[in-house]
C-alpha cells in the first residue's frame, strides 16, 4: 500500500443540519438533515431541477447555505476546504496544459511525484503529455478523477460525473471509481440522474423532492455488484418507481379502486 | 472589431495528372509536397512575367509602371547606397514604438476592465466612445499639439492600435469558461495562480487576434503619417521619388510595406501557433 491510500485518516464524517438554501423567493433546499459516516458511499438521486446538485454546492462550499450548519467530522464548516475534491460532469480541464500539468494543477510541488501514479491507476500511464483536445470523453473524466485523488481528498463530490459519456464507458468508469474508493477510503456524495448508477456504487441511496429528502434507502447488496443480479434489479425497480412516483408495488388492487381508476382519483367534465 | 476570425492552417490541393502510368507511385509524395509549398507562390510569379513581358514589349509605359527588373535595380542600388536600411529601420522604429505604447496600454486596461467589475463601470463607456472616432481623423488635431515631429507619429499608431488590443483583451478575459474558473477555486489556487493558469491563457487567442488587426492599421497609419510629413522612412522616401518622377523607387517603398506586413502578420501568426499549440485548430497538419 502506497502513500496515495490514506486509510488511517479515511474519510470524513459529514452531517448537514437543517440546511436550507435559498435563491431570491425560491427555496431549493429545504431544512435537509442527513449523516454520513466516514468512508460511507452515498448516491442522491432526483429529478432535474429538485435541488440535488445545490447540495452538492454547499457541501463543496461553493454556496454558502441560507439557514442550517454543515459540520465536518464535528466542526462547523464554511467555504472552500482543501480536504475535499469535486468531479465535474465535464471533465472542466485547462484545455492549455498537457494531462500531467492538469493532475498536478494547485498541488504543491513536493507531492508532483503522486501524478505519474494516480495517472497509472486511472488507466492513463501513458497520456500524461497529451493536450486534453486528444483524449476521448471517458480519458478525460479518468483525468479528472486522477486530478481530485491526487489530492488525497477524504471526501469526493461527484456532480454527475459519468452523465456524458456512453454505456461502456459509464460501466468501466463505475469500476474504475468503486476500486479507487475501496482502496483509498474516502467519503463519496454522488450527484447523478441514474438509478442503476446509483445502485451500483452507493451503500445508500438518497432520494430528493423539491428539495427535500424524500428517501433515504440502504443498498444491501454485496461488492463488486453485477448489474444482471436479482436483487440488484429489484431494488434499482423499487427506487426507480419511488422517483418517477408510481404507487407502491405491495398496495393491494383493493386499495385503488377499480381497475382502471387514474392513481389521482377521477375527474369530471362538466 | 470582436469579431474572431481564426485563419486555420489549409493545405493547398496540387493538381497533378491522376493516371498510374504516367508517374512511379513513389515519386508521388515529393510532388505532392513540393506541389503544396510552391503553388501558393504560381500566381504571383505569372503575374510577375506578365508584368516584365508588358514592359519588355513596350505595351506599358515606364512613367505608370517600370519594369520588375528596374524595380529590382532600383531596389539594388537603394540597398548598396544605404539609404534603404536607413529608411526602414526608422520606419519600423516607428511602428513598433507606436504599437508597444498603444498596446501595451490596450493590453492593461483590458485587463483591468475585463477582471475589476468597477474598472469596467468607470472606463469601458468612455473607450466604447472614442473607439468610433477614426485615428486618422486626429490628424489635425495631432499636427496642432505635437507640430509634425516623431511624437506625432508615434501618437496616431498607438492611439490606433490600442483599441483593437483592448477590446479583444477585454472580450477574451469575459468570455473564459466560468466552469474553469471555479474548477480553479475548489483545486486550492490563490488569486495569482488562477490568473495566471485559467484565466489568462483562456483569453489568449482573443488577444492575438486583437495583435493581428492592431498590426494591420499600425502599417496603414504609419504610411499616412509618414507621407505626410516625415524627414526619414519609407513614407518620405516614395514622396521624394515621386518628386523627381522616379517611379520605381516609388515601388520599390510599396513592396517594402507589404513586406514589412507580411512579415509582422507571419510573426504573429508564428506566436498563434506557439501559445495556442494546445488548440485542435492550431496544431498546423504540416
Amino acid at each position: 500500500m502506497s502513500d496515495i491510500d490514506r486509510t488511517l485518516e479515511g474519510g470524513v464524517r459529514l452531517e448537514l443540519h437543517g440546511l436550507s438554501k435559498r435563491f431570491g423567493a425560491r427555496e431549493v433546499l429545504r431544512d435537509t438533515r442527513l449523516n454520513i459516516s466516514p468512508g460511507e458511499f452515498v448516491a442522491i438521486v432526483g429529478r432535474s431541477g429538485c435541488g440535488k446538485s445545490t447540495l452538492l454546492r454547499l457541501v463543496a462550499g461553493l454556496e454558502t447555505a441560507s439557514a442550517g450548519r454543515l459540520r465536518i467530522d464535528g466542526r462547523d464548516v464554511g467555504g472552500l476546504r482543501q480536504d475535499t475534491r469535486i468531479m465535474f460532469q465535464d471533465s472542466r480541464l485547462l484545455p492549455w496544459r498537457r494531462v500531467w500539468d492538469n493532475v498536478t494543477l494547485g498541488l504543491p510541488r513536493e507531492h508532483h511525484d503522486r501524478a505519474s501514479e494516480v495517472l497509472e491507476r486511472v488507466g492513463l500511464g501513458d497520456r500524461g503529455g497529451d493536450w486534453p483536445a486528444r483524449l476521448s470523453g471517458g480519458q478525460r473524466q479518468r483525468a479528472s478523477l486522477a486530478r481530485a485523488l491526487v489530492h488525497q481528498p477524504r471526501l469526493l463530490l461527484l456532480d454527475e460525473p459519468l452523465g456524458a459519456l456512453d454505456a461502456l464507458t459509464r460501466i468501466e468508469m463505475q469500476q474504475l471509481i468503486e476500486r479507487l474508493w475501496l482502496k483509498s477510503g474516502f467519503t463519496a456524495l454522488l450527484v447523478t440522474h441514474d438509478v442503476q448508477e446509483a445502485v451500483a456504487l452507493a451503500d445508500r441511496v438518497i432520494l430528493i423532492e423539491e428539495g427535500r429528502i424524500a428517501l433515504d434507502e440502504a443498498v444491501p447488496l454485496a461488492r463488486p455488484r453485477s448489474h444482471g443480479n436479482a436483487d440488484f434489479a429489484r431494488l434499482e425497480q423499487r427506487i426507480l418507481d419511488r422517483v418517477l412516483q408510481k404507487p407502491d408495488a405491495d398496495v393491494s388492487a383493493g386499495d385503488r379502486g377499480w381497475p382502471g381508476t387514474p392513481v389521482h382519483g377521477l375527474r369530471w367534465a362538466i | 472589431m470582436t469579431s474572431q476570425v481564426r485563419e486555420l492552417p489549409s493545405t493547398a490541393i496540387p493538381v497533378e495528372p491522376d493516371g498510374p502510368g504516367l508517374r512511379p507511385s513513389f515519386l508521388r509524395p515529393f510532388f505532392t509536397a513540393v506541389g503544396g509549398r510552391l503553388l501558393p507562390w504560381l500566381v504571383p510569379l505569372v503575374l510577375v512575367a506578365a508584368w516584365q513581358a508588358a514592359s519588355s514589349f513596350g505595351w506599358l509605359s515606364t512613367r505608370v509602371l517600370p519594369a520588375p527588373n528596374e524595380v529590382l535595380r532600383a531596389a539594388w542600388a537603394l540597398a548598396e547606397s544605404g539609404d534603404l536600411w536607413v529608411h526602414v529601420k526608422v520606419s519600423a522604429a516607428r511602428a513598433l514604438l507606436g504599437l508597444a505604447v498603444g498596446g501595451g496600454l490596450g493590453l492593461v486596461l483590458g485587463l483591468l476592465t475585463g477582471s475589476v467589475r468597477i474598472a469596467e463601470t468607470l472606463l469601458d463607456s468612455s473607450f466604447q466612445m472614442l473607439r468610433n472616432i477614426p485615428a486618422l481623423a486626429l490628424i489635425p488635431l495631432v499636427i496642432l499639439w505635437f507640430g509634425i515631429d516623431e511624437s506625432a507619429k508615434l501618437f496616431l499608431i498607438a492611439v490606433a492600435v490600442f483599441f483593437p488590443i483592448y477590446l479583444n483583451t477585454f472580450h477574451g478575459i469575459r468570455s473564459v469558461d466560468p466552469g474553469l474558473v471555479e474548477m480553479g477555486r475548489t483545486y486550492g489556487l490563490t488569486r495569482w495562480q488562477l490568473y495566471r493558469h485559467v484565466i489568462l491563457p483562456g483569453a489568449l487567442s482573443s488577444i492575438l487576434v486583437g495583435l493581428r488587426f492592431s498590426l494591420g492599421l499600425m502599417w496603414v497609419i504609419l504610411i499616412v503619417a509618414e507621407t505626410i510629413s516625415a524627414q526619414s522612412g519609407i513614407g518620405y522616401l516614395t514622396m521624394n521619388a515621386r518628386e523627381f518622377l522616379q517611379t520605381d523607387v516609388v515601388l520599390v517603398g510599396i513592396l517594402l510595406y507589404a513586406l514589412l506586413g507580411k512579415l509582422a502578420d507571419g510573426f504573429a501568426r508564428a506566436l498563434e501557433r506557439w501559445w495556442l499549440r494546445w488548440h485542435p485548430g492550431y496544431q498546423a497538419a504540416a
